[in-house]
C-alpha cells in the first residue's frame, strides 16, 4: 500500500485530504473547489467528505478569498486558498503583498498567517489568455512570503502538506501541464522525515554542465539531459523546488564542478528568477565558471496565443542550444 | 434619457440633484437620541422599524462624557506631538469622538474590532493603553500588537483591506460555533466614506452577506476622503448600499454618542445571535485635516466647518448633562484635569520611546527565520561594526 502510482493532480488531492484529516483548523477555500472539485479536480471529493465548512465554495472574488483568509488566520485557522488560474491572482495581489506578507513583520511576530495560496501556473495546455502565466517573480520578490513549486507527484503530495503545516504564508505553484503526469508516491512516509520544503534537489547527476529548473521545466530539462547523454554530454539537473527562499547551495557545489550553468524557466527572462540566480551563481562561483550563466526563458512578451506557445516556451532544443553555447565561449 | 425617467422632469429639463444641504444634514432618516442642543429624544425608529433607545444610569452618562473628553484631549496631544516633530504623522479623530466612543462602548468583551488608522477612540474604549498606536506614528514600529490579546486588530492603512479581514474573522466565529446565543461573539469593521468605493469593501459586503457573518460594518462618513467630498464616492446615501447586498443599513447621527451606542449595540447583538451582518453609516464630520500632512482649507469652506462645529458631540453631551443636572461644573473640571494628566503622561512616554536598533529591521520577517536574511543580517552587523572606533 505504501507506494502508489498517482498523477501529480491526484497526489495533490491526496495530500490535501491528509491535511484536512490531520488538522481540524485546515480549511480549503476557492472558486468551484466544492461540488465541482476545482476546475482541475484537485479538490475532488473533499467537500463531500469534510463538509462545506471545511471546503468552501467562495464568491467569485480573488481579493475576497485572500482577504477573508487573513481574517480566518487571525482567528486561528489554516486556510488553503485556491486561485483558479495564474492570471487571476492579480485582483488578490494587494491582499497578498500588503497584508499576508507583512502581517507577521508588522506585528513583531505576534500574528502568524499560516496560509497556503495554491496557484495552477504556466503554459503548455493550449489555454486562452490569462490561463498560462508564470507569476512567481512577483511573489518571490516580496519579503514575508515563501514560494515553492513541485515538479513530480511525490513532491506534490509531500510539499502541499508541508506548506499547509508551515507557519509561513506559502505561495504554492502547481505546474498545471504536469497535473496528468504519473509517478510513484509513498503515501505512508511520515511528514516529519520528509525532504525539507525549502531545499533544492539534484534530480540527475552529471559532470559537464549544471541545469537549474523548477516546476514544469524540470521534466523538460530531464529530457534534455537524456538527449545530451546520447551526445556524450552529462548534464546535472537540479530541481530548485523552493523559489523563496532559494536554496542554491547544491547549485554552487555543482557549478564549481561543472563550470557551466544554465537556468531555465517559463516566465519572461527580464528580471525573472533566472536573473537573480545567475547573479548569485556568478558571485559564488566566479572563479569556477568557464562561461557566463545563461538563461533559457519565456520571451519578454505577454503570454502569446496558444497556437504559438510551443515556440514561446523553453523546450528540449532551446535548453540544449544554451548548453552548447556554454561550451562555445 | 427616456421620457418618464425619474431623472427628467416632464418639461425635459434635468431634475436638480438632491441638494447638498439636505445630504449634508443627514436627512430625516438620521437616527438621533440627542440633538445638537443637548435635548434628549426618547427613541428613534430606524428604516427597518427598529426602535432605538438607551437606558443609561447617570454614572454611565457621565462615563460617556468622560470618554469623549479624554479621547479628544489625547488626540489633540498627539497632533501637538506631530507638530513638534515627535510623531511623523497623526490621523486625528477630531469631530468623530461620539461615533467612536458610542460604537466602542457598545462592544462586549468578547467582540472583535478591525480598525482603520483613525480609531483611537475605539481603542481607548477597549481599555487599551493609548500609547499603543503611537509607535506606528512615531516610526519606531509598525503598530505591532496582538489582535487577539486586545480584541482589536492592528491598524490597517490600505483603505478597506481590513473589512475583508473582519469578514473572514467573523466567518471563523461562525465556524467555531460562537454565534446564536446572547453571549455569542460579534465583529465590527471600521472604515470611512472613501473606502466604500474600494473593491475590497464591496467584496466584504458580498461575503458577509452570503456567509451570514456576525459582522457590523461601521462606516464613519466624515464627508471627505482626504479632499474628495462624499459626492465623488456615491449618489445614494451610503447606508442604503446595504439593501443591494441583502442586509440592513441604518444612518445614525455620528455626533450623537447615545444614538451611536444604541444602533451599534443593536447591530452587534443581532450579529451575535446569528442574524448576520448589517451596515451602520455614522454621519459625522472630520473637523480637522485628513492627517497632519493635509491642508483642508484647499478644499472646503469655513462656513461648512462652522456649521458642523455647532453639532459638536461633546458640547451637546455637556449641555444635556447640565440641563438634566446629571453633572455639574466640578465634575467637568475633574474630567478636564484627568484628561490633562493623561495627555501629559502620554507625552512623557512618547518622548521616552527609543528608536529601534537598526539590526531589528531583519526581525520577524518569517516566524522561523530565513537563511538568506540571517546572512544579510550578519553582513549588515559586520558592516556596522566596521565603523566602531572610527571618527565616523
Amino acid at each position: 500500500m505504501a507506494t502508489e502510482t498517482l498523477t501529480l493532480g491526484k497526489a495533490l488531492n491526496t495530500g490535501l485530504r491528509k491535511a484536512l484529516e490531520n488538522d481540524p483548523k485546515v480549511v480549503i477555500m476557492g472558486e468551484d473547489v466544492g461540488k465541482l472539485g476545482g476546475v482541475f479536480r484537485i479538490t475532488d471529493g473533499l467537500q463531500k467528505d469534510f463538509g462545506d465548512q471545511r471546503v468552501i465554495d467562495t464568491p467569485l472574488a480573488e481579493s475576497g478569498i485572500i482577504g477573508t483568509a487573513v481574517g480566518l488566520s487571525i482567528r486561528g485557522f489554516r486556510p488553503v486558498c485556491e486561485i483558479q488560474f495564474d492570471g487571476f491572482v492579480y485582483p488578490a495581489y494587494d491582499q497578498i503583498v500588503s497584508q499576508v506578507a507583512k502581517m507577521h513583520y508588522r506585528s513583531q511576530g505576534k500574528v502568524r498567517i499560516p496560509m497556503v495560496i495554491r496557484i495552477p501556473y504556466g503554459g503548455g495546455i493550449g489555454a486562452v489568455e490569462h490561463h498560462s502565466e508564470s507569476p512567481e517573480a512577483y511573489f518571490a520578490h516580496t519579503a514575508g512570503l515563501k514560494v515553492v513549486t513541485c515538479a513530480n507527484p511525490q513532491d506534490a503530495y509531500v510539499m502541499v502538506q508541508q506548506a499547509i503545516a508551515s507557519d509561513d504564508p506559502v505561495v504554492f505553484l502547481e505546474p498545471k501541464r504536469r497535473y496528468w503526469e504519473k509517478g510513484p508516491v509513498d503515501l505512508d512516509a511520515p511528514l516529519s522525515a520528509a525532504y525539507p520544503l525549502h531545499a533544492s534537489r539534484v534530480v540527475r547527476a552529471g559532470t559537464d554542465a549544471t541545469v537549474l529548473a523548477y516546476g514544469p521545466m524540470v521534466r523538460t530539462c530531464l529530457d534534455a539531459a537524456t538527449a545530451a547523454a546520447e551526445d556524450g554530454r552529462e548534464l546535472e539537473v537540479i530541481d530548485l523546488r523552493s523559489l523563496s527562499p532559494l536554496d542554491l547551495g547544491p547549485a554552487y557545489e555543482s557549478v564549481r564542478r561543472t563550470g557551466r550553468c544554465v537556468v531555465v524557466h517559463e516566465a519572461p527572462g527580464n528580471l525573472g528568477l533566472g536573473s537573480e540566480i545567475a547573479a548569485r551563481v556568478t558571485e559564488e562561483c566566479f572563479y569556477s565558471l568557464e562561461s557566463p550563466v545563461l538563461r533559457v526563458t519565456g520571451y519578454d512578451t505577454p503570454y502569446p496565443a496558444a497556437r504559438v506557445e510551443e515556440e514561446y516556451l523553453p523546450d528540449l532544443d532551446r535548453v540544449l542550444d544554451a548548453v552548447d553555447r556554454t561550451f562555445g565561449w | 434619457m427616456a421620457k418618464g425617467d425619474p431623472g427628467v422632469t416632464t418639461r425635459g429639463r434635468r431634475a436638480a440633484p438632491r441638494s447638498k444641504r439636505a445630504t449634508r444634514t443627514g436627512g430625516p432618516e438620521l437616527v438621533q437620541l440627542l440633538t445638537p442642543e443637548g435635548e434628549r429624544i426618547e427613541s428613534a425608529v430606524g428604516p427597518d422599524g427598529t426602535d432605538y433607545r438607551v437606558d443609561f444610569t447617570d454614572e454611565e452618562y457621565r462615563g460617556l462624557y468622560r470618554d469623549l473628553v479624554l479621547v479628544r484631549k489625547l488626540d489633540a496631544e498627539a497632533t501637538a506631538l506631530q507638530r513638534q516633530g515627535e510623531l511623523g504623522l497623526w490621523a486625528s479623530l477630531l469631530g468623530q469622538e461620539a461615533a467612536q466612543v458610542g460604537s466602542g462602548r457598545a462592544l462586549r468583551t468578547q467582540d472583535m474590532a478591525f480598525p482603520t488608522y483613525r480609531e483611537h477612540g475605539v481603542l481607548y474604549c477597549r481599555g487599551i493603553d493609548p500609547i499603543m498606536p503611537l509607535g506606528l506614528f512615531r516610526g519606531v514600529d509598525q503598530g505591532g500588537w496582538d489582535p487577539n490579546e486586545f480584541k482589536f486588530n492592528m491598524y490597517t492603512i490600505v483603505i478597506g483591506a481590513q473589512t475583508l479581514h473582519a469578514t473572514g474573522y467573523a466567518m471563523g466565529v461562525h465556524m467555531d460555533g460562537k454565534t446564536g446565543t446572547d453571549d455569542g461573539e460579534a465583529v465590527i469593521a471600521y472604515f470611512g466614506d472613501g473606502a466604500t468605493s474600494q473593491g475590497d469593501v464591496n467584496e466584504a459586503f458580498v461575503w458577509a452577506s452570503v456567509f451570514n457573518a456576525p459582522l457590523v460594518f461601521f462606516c464613519q462618513n466624515n464627508q471627505y476622503a482626504i479632499s474628495e467630498p462624499l459626492e465623488r464616492q456615491t449618489r445614494v446615501p451610503l447606508y442604503q448600499r446595504a439593501n443591494g447586498f441583502g442586509f440592513p443599513g441604518v444612518r445614525v447621527d455620528g455626533n450623537d454618542v447615545l444614538a451611536s451606542y444604541a444602533v451599534t449595540r443593536h447591530a452587534l447583538d443581532n450579529a451575535r445571535l446569528g442574524q448576520g451582518p448589517s451596515l451602520i453609516e455614522a454621519y459625522t464630520y472630520r473637523m480637522g485635516a485628513h492627517t497632519t500632512s493635509d491642508d483642508p482649507t484647499r478644499y472646503r469652506i469655513a462656513s461648512e466647518v462652522e456649521a458642523w462645529q455647532a453639532k459638536d458631540p461633546i458640547a451637546r453631551m455637556k449641555a444635556f448633562l447640565t440641563k438634566q443636572q446629571i453633572a455639574d461644573e466640578s465634575f467637568f473640571a475633574v474630567v478636564d484635569e484627568q484628561a490633562r494628566a493623561e495627555s501629559v503622561h502620554l507625552r512623557e512616554r512618547v518622548l521616552a520611546m527609543p528608536d529601534p536598533a537598526p539590526v531589528t529591521m531583519f526581525d520577524h520577517v518569517y516566524p522561523h527565520g530565513s537563511p538568506e536574511l540571517d546572512a544579510q543580517r550578519a553582513q549588515f552587523t559586520t558592516y556596522l561594526e566596521s565603523f566602531e572606533g572610527s571618527a565616523h
